[in-house]
């Protein structure tokens, strides 16, 4: 008797106990690196914006982790021509106001974007200012005319988030940016977005509370057309200190936390309890050398020396990129030969390694008529890239191994970006994300020849000039034929390297460490999804 | 007294217009904050929108006085960063940061106060002379470091409180408070306990030197002849006169922990004004810190203003002098 009933309390209790584990289960707590400053999907360009507007909110396109195009809310599309898309919407999906997706909701959110008076920054209206006609062709078909060729429109859709038009009561909307789209209602604004009233999107998460400082609670929606996400609900909470981040990992407040310091993986590394994943990313940490005749910081025998080729490639040579890798980033990161990991679209598969090679490079500075070598000051950051401050010191002393007398400057970042653009640096250390995935993102900014109408080369605060890459980079961005485009920015990033005209270091990797029990790969623009985040086992 | 007051007021206002005059000049010579808020691939023309939008076109003086005339009428200016109103974003933040000094000035009293007696009564003892050791710790740790290793001992090692964030909140007339849950209070209590290590041990030395000039007073030394008990000497006689300089001091403590909680609360990720001001410092976002600045001047002034009074209800013979005609 006292046997069944302790049997029978067993199993109950068993029960009881897996339901509550259960029910611990479905909640994942996640601790971010910084805070999205809004709900609005179209309010500010940022990652973590970016990313938690992914949750609720979909696009048209939607790249994976390695950065490839996928479909979302179009399911295919054509080219009629260079210019003309004609995109087939996915049928059947609702928002979780009930009210179904077509094609007039892409483009109530194609004139939102252009009519938001809120938004901090204007980069979301980037593509759609390119677009001459956007009409639909029943329900769900799209068709976009752009003013020029735009090769980038699938990778700049992919972040184009889609609102519910019934949720701002419009009745008809046609894209005609001069007369306001025909919409006389209000346009939406962050506020709306923040209180969630207008916080409607057809994603796998809709928003539940968002308190400003403090958590986002998202739950699961339920008639989600996709995928079915495991999560029922999340708790993103930013603690942008990453050592009580990883504390909050330790105590178990949080079941997966994003970039923990490398120097601290130690801590987890030898706990069963723990696990972690190192994926590289798309941020490549360079150095820029000013090209100008006079240049501010830069003290020699004759002339501004960085202007010679064999000089930049001499400072190339003189830098040890896997010790740097090693003994500073922790293996967190990996050597750069180029300006974009080899497997991704438009880089070099094979490019050339860049050696450590001093005895080489002094012999390189002195044929090109600087055996004394010469002075100059390196500005970077010292909060703004992993280990940057770091970086450019061991920089500065590898540049005076071979007789560059080279000058450390780091200072905030609020400080630096001001001053680099007022192009007042001779020898800078930056970073760049390449978002769109492509070649052409970093040799389009910094290394074409700049030319503010045509939107090239606006970050080339070195003047780096080059006739023979501006040809081919020019041909590549208006190229759609994706093979031809490859060819011709894998030129484009040879003749950059040969030239110089930037020094890679290294591409950051992204780390995330969360709890055993569950996995994440991780992504290569360093987002951190909830839908990819997956139980083990 | 009103004369006193109104005076009082007067002086308020040009301190806070010199502030103003200060921070603002002094924020605004620093950084570009378009550089942080506009992506690097953004064209001229977005870039020029962004900083017309900002009002940043504008001479400095131009923008100044802008800020001035709606500064009068309660509007410091917008967010660069959230697009809100920097006041509202602040105000928003007060309730979290004001319950944590509340009850971080509790817990320095609750135990200050009797540890000081203690000491400050029995210098030449064990007990007094532990307690006074003991405070040295109190402020010479680096809030950072003390507030690192509560995490790690008691939630890292014990497993006992939240890392992290504000718990869960109950609305008090309006004003969403996490004081009054089980769960905000284990939220509170890291950050809390930190922010009030150092005054802990402030009050224990305040008191404790109070207490020993106390206790060599005449009218300490008369009461005993006269036969009153010890405890009703220590509460009468000495508690009272000590209270004085405990009750300024503490009020300054209350207005500085509000407006520079910033360590403890970007330690504990705790929502509350000091988190903010830091994080606008890093974005560069002009309006919020101004604003915040502005807010914490007229803080002090207010705050001062209570000591002063304070005083003359503490103690009869402090009166407030109305100057001579």
């Amino acid at each position: 008797m006292t046997n069944t009933i302790r049997r029978a309390c067993a199993a109950a209790c068993m029960t009881l106990a897996f339901a509550a584990s259960g029910a611990i289960a479905q909640t994942l707590k996640l601790g971010l690196s910084s805070e999205p400053t809004a709900i609005d999907p179209h309010y500010h360009e940022l990652t973590p914006n970016i990313a938690l507007s992914h949750h609720i909110f979909e696009t048209l396109t939607r790249t994976d982790a390695d950065l490839k195009i996928q479909p979302r809310l179009a399911v295919s599309w054509t080219n009629r021509d260079d210019r003309t898309w004609v995109f087939k919407l996915r049928e059947g999906v609702k928002f979780t106001n009930g009210a179904p997706f077509t094609a007039d909701d892409v483009i109530y959110s194609f004139c939102r974007i252009l009519n938001n008076e809120t938004a901090v920054s204007a980069s979301f209206t980037d593509p759609i200012k390119n677009m001459e006609k956007v009409t639909k062709d029943g329900d769900h078909t799209l068709v976009i005319v752009t003013k020029s060729a735009e090769p980038l429109l699938l990778s700049e859709l992919s972040q184009t988030f889609i609102m519910s038009k019934a949720a701002v009561k419009v009745d008809k909307v046609v894209f005609d940016p001069g007369t306001r789209c025909g919409v006389t209602t209000p346009w939406p604004t962050v506020a709306q977005f923040n209180d969630g009233s207008l916080a409607i999107g057809t994603g796998p998460y809709a928003l539940k509370s968002y308190t400003k400082g403090g958590a986002i609670e998202l739950v699961r929606n339920d008639s989600y057309w996709g995928e079915k996400p495991h999560w029922a609900e999340l708790r993103l909470s930013a603690v942008p200190n990453a050592g009580p981040r990883l504390a909050g990992l330790l105590a178990g407040d949080f079941d997966l936390i994003e970039n923990p310091a490398a120097r601290d993986l130690g801590r987890i590394r030898g706990n069963e309890r723990f696990a972690h994943v190192v994926r590289p990313s798309n941020r490549v940490i360079f150095l820029q050398l000013d090209q100008r005749e006079e240049s501010p910081f830069v003290r020699s025998d004759k002339g501004n020396p960085m202007r010679d080729v064999r000089v930049r490639r001499a400072m190339s040579m003189a830098i040890d990129r896997k010790a740097i890798v090693q003994r500073i980033m922790d293996n967190a990161a990996a050597p750069a030969n180029q300006f974009l990991p080899g497997e991704m679209f438009g880089a070099m598969p094979d490019a050339p390694e860049l050696s450590y090679d001093p005895q080489g490079a002094k012999k390189l500075l002195a044929d090109a008529g600087y055996p004394n070598g010469f002075q100059v000051t390196l500005h970077a950051t010292n909060d703004r890239y992993i280990n940057d401050g770091q970086i450019a010191q061991a920089i500065a002393q590898y540049l005076a191994q071979i007789g560059i007398r080279t000058e450390v400057d780091a200072m905030t970042r609020s400080i630096f970006f001001g001053r680099r653009s007022k192009r007042e640096f001779s020898f800078s250390m930056g970073g760049w994300g390449s978002t769109t995935g492509e070649a052409s993102s970093f040799l389009r900014q910094w290394v074409a020849t700049t030319d503010k109408d045509s939107g090239l080369g606006l970050s080339n605060y070195g003047a780096f000039s080059d006739p023979v890459f501006d040809k081919i980079i020019a041909e590549a961005i208006k190229t759609i034929d994706s093979g031809k485009r490859e060819a011709l920015l894998r030129e484009a990033g040879k003749r950059a390297m040969e030239q110089m005209s930037h020094i890679p270091i290294h591409f950051e990797s992204t780390i995330w460490a969360f709890r055993k029990g569950i996995e994440y790969k991780g992504r290569a623009d360093q987002m951190t999804l909830a839908t990819d985040i997956r139980p083990r086992g | 007294m009103t004369l006193f007051i109104v005076r009082r007021l007067l002086q308020a206002a040009f301190v806070l217009l010199m502030v103003s005059l200060v921070v603002f000049f002094a924020v605004y010579a620093v950084g570009d904050p378009v550089e942080l808020l506009v992506s690097a691939d953004a064209s001229a023309a977005e870039r020029a929108l962004a900083i017309q939008r900002l009002g940043l076109d504008r001479p400095a003086w131009e923008q100044y006085l802008g800020f001035l005339g709606n500064a009068l009428r309660g509007d410091l200016g917008r967010s660069f960063v959230h697009g809100t109103p920097a006041l509202e974003l602040i105000v928003q933040r007060i309730p979290a940061t004001f319950e944590l000094v509340v009850l971080a000035l509790i817990v320095a009293l609750a135990l200050g106060l009797p540890l000081g007696l203690v000491a400050g009564l029995n210098p030449e003892r064990r007990v007094g002379r532990v307690i006074m050791t003991g405070s040295i710790f109190g402020y010479s740790l680096p809030n950072f470091w003390q507030g690192m290793m509560f995490l790690l001992l008691f939630s890292v090692w014990l497993g006992l409180l939240p890392t992290s964030g504000r718990g869960e909140t109950v609305d008090v007339l309006g004003i969403k408070l996490s004081l009054f849950t089980a769960d905000g209070l284990r939220h509170m209590l890291m950050p809390a306990l930190n922010l009030s290590l150092a005054n802990i041990a402030l009050v224990i030395r305040l008191t404790a030197a109070g207490a020993v000039e106390a206790r060599a007073q005449d009218y300490v030394r008369f009461a005993r002849a006269k036969g009153v008990r010890h405890s009703r000497i220590v509460r009468r006689h000495i508690l009272r006169n000590i209270l004085i300089p405990v009750v300024t001091v503490m009020g300054l403590e209350f207005g500085s922990l509000i407006a520079y909680s910033t360590i403890t609360e970007t330690v504990f990720a705790w929502p509350g004004m000091g988190k903010l001001l830091i994080d606008s410092i890093y974005q560069l976002d002009r309006p919020v810190v101004v604003a915040y600045v502005m807010l914490v001047t007229l803080l002090f002034v207010v705050v001062n203003l209570l000591v002063d009074l304070l005083y003359a209800a503490l103690d009869p013979r402090v009166q407030v002098l109305e100057p001579a005609a």
